[in-house]
């Protein structure tokens, strides 16, 4: 019963067997629709195509975030590791951004630049950028210092340095940033739209949260955590996988 | 006449120098660690650098490599060096091949698997570095040091930690390999029988209060 294969589908399907108890003991399908309630809507919203509309609108600006977040906060991160002298200066702002709510990121984006895309995905980054830079700058200071010196003698030139040395030694902090960043990352994204924004999974709940439709809103979420989990499953794990193949070895 | 010559002959043999160290004082924070040292290394010529733990010799190995700049004094070096820690220090996430073809840009595929052969890794090109013995590992290491065709070898002592019969091994393997390339070698060594064995010259570092400095009678 613990195969490693298995498990992932018994753990899902225990959740799913929770989901019908609770809505059948519920027995309201206004307040919590079981699974097969939510199937007849599903297809309304795909057969129209307004839910793959939604999707990609915020798909879109995920990859969009998490792109940027993930550049951003790796050379941060690296040159922090990498630096003490700079670490000193840009740590404190590190942790205010740490600490500072979401929801305020977001709204201050809008109010400053406006309700467009480049508010709701700089508001996004910005949210992001302080975690991977901290997860990434202890991958910094963990670099081999003894490879740092073999490049120094062997004269090799900086995208050599970064592609075979500083990257590979990042990339378990990298891989643990990105699995942590795109989950965190949709879950912002939806708010900004929920926020501001005229399209996308989070725009289509405030929606239907307004209608108090809760099946709708269930329709719209379970699809993106659907096409996140196929994200982690055929792109995030076989790239960890082949990244760190060398450990295996 | 005779000062004449002899200045002609001091030219010549600065000349023919691979590597030209001439180092005032090397400190760390307030702590003197190097004192005054010159020396100079000619092409072919294998040097040991012997002294006790702590004098110095790996800092002076780092200054010369150009890994540590921050020091008063003067370094020529060649265009080409190489350089084989107390650790193999490899790039585990690459293949064995890749760990010398990455490194030379230059090197040919028929040109690493030549020097693999070398070094007794024939067979080996596809394997993870962390698929190989220590010593294997240590092979590799020489291979990518000889691989660039070095002006300068520096080797900071290449036998440490190995058994008796693989650090013999290697001690050969080195051996061979310096008589076929010939490059100016400088190596830290605690072993007299390497150094005999290895050595055209050897330097001793010796403590002073004012930073370690290489006897007279030696340097």
């Amino acid at each position: 019963m613990d195969s490693p294969r298995l498990t992932p589908f018994l753990s899902m399907a225990s959740l799913i067997g929770l989901w019908i108890v609770a809505a059948l003991l519920t027995d309201d399908a206004q307040i919590l629709p079981t699974p097969w309630d939510l199937l007849p809507r599903f297809g309304a919203e795909m057969s129209s195509g307004e839910l793959f509309e939604h999707l990609g609108a915020t798909l879109l600006r995920v990859l969009w975030a998490f792109a940027l977040a993930m550049t951003l906060g790796t050379g941060l991160g690296l040159i922090m590791g990498r630096s003490e002298r700079i670490n000193r200066w840009l740590d404190p702002w590190l942790v205010v951004f740490l600490n500072l709510p979401a929801l305020v990121l977001i709204v201050l984006c809008y109010l400053w630049i406006g309700l467009t895309e480049a508010a709701a995905i700089i508001a996004v980054t910005l949210n992001k950028v302080p975690n991977v830079a901290t997860v990434v700058r202890e991958g910094g200071r963990a670099l081999n210092t003894n490879l740092d010196a073999l490049a120094q003698v062997y004269r090799l030139g900086w995208r050599t340095r970064l592609q075979h040395i500083i990257l590979p030694q990042l990339a378990p902090f990298i891989a643990a940033a990105a699995r942590s960043g795109v989950a965190v990352i949709w879950k912002i994204v939806l708010v900004v739209e929920f926020l501001g924004r005229s399209s996308g999974i989070g725009f289509q709940i405030h929606l239907y949260f307004q209608l108090f439709d809760v099946a709708m809103v269930l329709v719209y979420a379970f699809s993106f955590i659907c096409v996140m989990l196929l994200a982690e499953w055929f792109l995030l794990q076989p790239w960890e996988r082949r990244v760190t193949r060398w450990r295996k070895a | 006449m005779v000062f004449v010559a002899a200045l002609g002959k001091a030219r010549d043999a600065l000349a023919k120098s691979v590597i030209t160290v001439s180092i005032d004082s090397k400190r760390f924070g307030a702590s003197p660690v190097l004192g005054a040292l010159a020396f100079s290394i000619a092409a072919g010529e294998t040097v040991a650098l012997v002294g006790p733990s702590g004098v110095g010799k790996t800092t002076l190995l780092r200054i010369i490599a150009g890994i540590d700049s921050d020091f008063e004094g003067q370094i020529v070096r060649p265009q080409t060096m190489a350089i084989v820690f107390q650790e193999p220090t490899l790039l585990p996430w690459r293949s064995v091949l890749a760990n010398l073809t990455l490194i030379h840009k230059g090197l040919t595929h028929s040109e690493a698997v030549h020097m693999l052969d070398d070094v007794g890794l024939s067979g080996k090109e596809q394997l993870f570095p962390g698929q190989l013995s220590l010593g294997q590992q240590r092979r590799l290491s020489l291979a990518r040091a000889f691989a660039g065709r070095p002006e300068l070898l520096i080797m900071d002592e290449p036998f440490v930690s190995l058994d008796r019969e693989t650090a013999e091994t290697m001690l050969t393997l080195t051996e061979n390999l310096i008589a076929r390339h010939r490059p100016a070698t400088l190596f830290v060594t605690h072993s007299s029988d390497e150094a005999n064995r290895l050595a055209n010259r050897t330097l001793v570092m010796k403590p002073l209060p004012t930073g370690a400095v290489l006897t007279p009678s030696d340097a």
